[in-house]
């Protein structure tokens, strides 16, 4: 079966990104071949061109970047380090993050449309980090956003699908990928939100922080082909008690 | 002779709006630590985001028997919110005149030592050298002496430095809010001010002369710093200086109210004690040991799960290797804490003993050696 993932024309087989903050450097190839990687994010500011420990020299050869603009408060700043994320060569992606609050991390989804409108007008093809809001979803696809990203919890919590049915509602009206991204905690969590139709995961912490992250990698890349499938397949219906009740509201009916 | 009062702003000082100091000053002067049980330390311990009142409780006596606890707790946390990732610095003095009598200090102007600054050519090759370790981020120091290590003369280090290092933050005299505007634009953009003590009766017995005397000016400078555009600011208590439970208290609820008042902040501290210096017989150490110090990083770490925990040479190695990682998420290496001293001489002498010595190189190693990942690069200045 043909079931790419899409994502501004470019053509992905794996639905699983990572993000790279939080690993030792050393484990990157390993985590990227066992969960069958195509795509890892890169924080800019992490990128010591020429210097020790640059995270770029650590990215295998094949993996398409998905640089993104942490540090940036507001959209001028989202604008300015995705430029130089191009100027350095990491290709047209960029992955917009916006964030103006440095306890929970939360983005700022009105910075964020205005950092996306500039970057697709530039020819980025933009990933914005959000909160699940259906509004700014609709807006951040109007501006020319090539994928929509929206936390499943807050970043490094690991608590897993807390804006769940916020994130239904942009699989279900919002016509680009949704990749659900920071808060997933477990494989099993990764597997329910492909479950429910959403395009790809990205996660960090919870590989970054488990005991064995090459192995960890792999489960979440089980999870998700696993959710993937039984998205593909349509799950079986799921009804309550009440809903088998043996003297039926409709059992009246003679034609 | 009369000694100026410590709470009135002097000419040229400026004065904020702001009502963090009253509030900081107001909850620690109610703060009493003896009164929390194990209970208190346990409800505390439980929960996901921890009330004023359980910071309370977890850097109260009570929480002594659960450390061992509040170390794992710490450790999910700091891994949480950054992951393996262990920052790298350096800190540079460029001067260490100074015009303050802290008793304490080993700058007090009336302490015999040698004083230098750098000048253009020293200073570049200074960072020339730091940087060729590897590293990116640079901390430059000065003592307090507006006349001889001035403003603009900050400001011109601060530009030479920027060419070198991705961040530079600096820890100098407080300044007025046009001032950290000027050095934000040389190219700085973070700033650590200690209040050293929140108690303002000791704080005036330690600074009798000088302007540091003078505790609210002090106490508002990450404040402006904020106002002049810095994008960070770190806190700190000088602990053992005079009663440390209360002055870690007050320096996590400082941090706590300006990152209320300015969400974007980044947020730090560091946890300086009190260290063998040339007037130390002056000074009660207050008890601060490695356990008591353990406890307010902990308790920094549970109470401001995202802020920045940076442990400094003051500490030996071994305990520095082992904080790394749990609670501290920043450290330093390479470390000189006389004028210069990396590249030639030092031009003047330290403020302080280090107890770690250890070259970037070799903390990298250490680092690494823990099963973490040092970072040289963290920040992006656009």
């Amino acid at each position: 079966m043909n079931d790419k993932l899409v994502i501004g024309g470019h053509e992905f087989e794996s639905r699983f990104i990572l993000g790279s903050g939080k690993f030792s450097l050393d484990m990157t190839k390993a985590v990227i071949e066992n969960g069958n990687v195509e795509m890892a994010t890169l924080a800019l500011r992490r990128a010591n061109v020429g210097g020790e420990e640059n995270i770029l020299d650590y990215m295998p050869e094949g993996i398409t970047l998905l640089p993104n603009t942490s540090g940036a408060r507001n959209a001028n700043e989202a604008v300015r380090i995705a430029r130089l994320a191009r100027e350095i060569g990491c290709g047209d992606f960029v992955k917009v993050e916006v964030v103006n609050d440095s306890r929970y991390l939360m983005p700022d989804n009105y910075e964020t449309i205005k950092a996306t409108e500039i970057l697709a007008k530039e020819g980025f093809i933009v990933m914005p980090y959000m909160y699940p809001d259906l509004n700014a979803a609709r807006a951040m696809a109007q501006a020319g956003a090539a994928a929509i990203m929206p936390l499943a919890a807050p970043i490094g919590s690991n608590k897993g699908l807390s804006t769940k049915d916020f994130i239904q509602i942009l699989v279900d009206e919002i016509n680009l990928p949704i990749i659900v991204d920071a808060g997933i905690g477990r494989p099993s969590q990764a597997c329910e939100a492909m479950e429910m139709g959403v395009a790809a995961i990205m996660c960090n912490t919870a590989v970054a922080t488990a005991g064995d992250v090459a192995l960890m990698a792999k489960a979440f890349r089980l999870a998700i082909e696993a959710g993937r499938a039984a998205y593909l397949s349509g799950l079986g219906r799921v009804l309550s008690y009440k809903a088998e009740a043996s003297s039926p509201l409709t059992g009246f009916l003679e034609d | 002779m009369e000694k100026t009062n410590h709470m009135e702003y002097q000419k040229g000082m400026e004065a904020i709006d702001s009502n963090i100091m009253n509030q900081v000053l107001s909850l620690t002067s109610e703060y009493d630590y003896s009164k929390y049980t194990d209970r208190d330390v346990e409800i505390a311990l439980m929960k996901s985001r921890l009330s004023l009142d359980d910071y309370g409780a977890v850097l109260s006596p009570a929480a002594a028997p659960f450390l061992e606890y509040m170390a794992h707790k710490a450790a999910m946390e700091t891994k949480k919110h950054f992951g393996n990732s262990v920052s790298m610095f350096t800190p540079l003095y460029i001067a260490n005149y100074c015009e303050n009598h802290c008793v304490y200090c080993g700058f007090n102007c009336h302490n015999k030592i040698r004083r230098g600054k750098l000048n253009p050519g020293e200073l570049e090759e200074e960072l020339k050298e730091i940087a060729s370790t590897g590293l990116r981020e640079i901390l430059i120091l000065t003592g307090e002496a507006r006349n001889a290590s001035g403003v603009q003369y900050i400001g011109d280090a601060v530009k030479l430095a920027s060419h070198y290092f991705s961040t530079v933050g600096l820890e100098i005299y407080p300044l007025n809010s046009d001032e950290y505007a000027f050095l934000h634009e040389c190219g700085a953009d973070f700033v650590c001010v200690y209040q050293e003590t929140y108690n303002t009766d000791k704080y005036q017995l330690v600074h009798p002369r000088g302007p540091k005397r003078i505790f609210p000016y002090r106490f508002n400078a990450q404040e402006r710093a904020l106002l002049g555009g810095m994008r960070g600011v770190a806190f700190g208590s000088l602990l053992g200086l005079d009663d440390f439970r209360k002055d870690a208290f007050a320096a996590g609820l400082h941090a706590y109210f300006i990152q209320q008042k300015y969400p974007y902040a980044e947020i730090s501290f560091s946890v300086p004690r009190l260290r063998p210096f040339i007037n130390n017989e002056q000074n009660n150490p207050n008890g601060v040991h490695e356990k008591q110090l353990l406890q307010v990083m902990l308790a920094y770490r549970l109470f401001m799960p995202f802020a920045g925990i940076t442990i400094s040479t003051r500490e030996r190695a071994g305990f520095r290797d082992n904080v790394a990682g749990l609670a501290a998420n920043k450290i330093s290496a390479g470390v000189s804490v006389g004028v210069g001293g990396h590249k030639n001489d030092e031009k003047g002498d330290e403020q302080f003993e280090i107890s770690d010595s250890r070259s970037v190189e070799q903390v990298h190693e250490m680092i690494l050696s823990r099963g973490l990942q040092p970072v040289y690069s963290d920040y992006i200045r656009v």
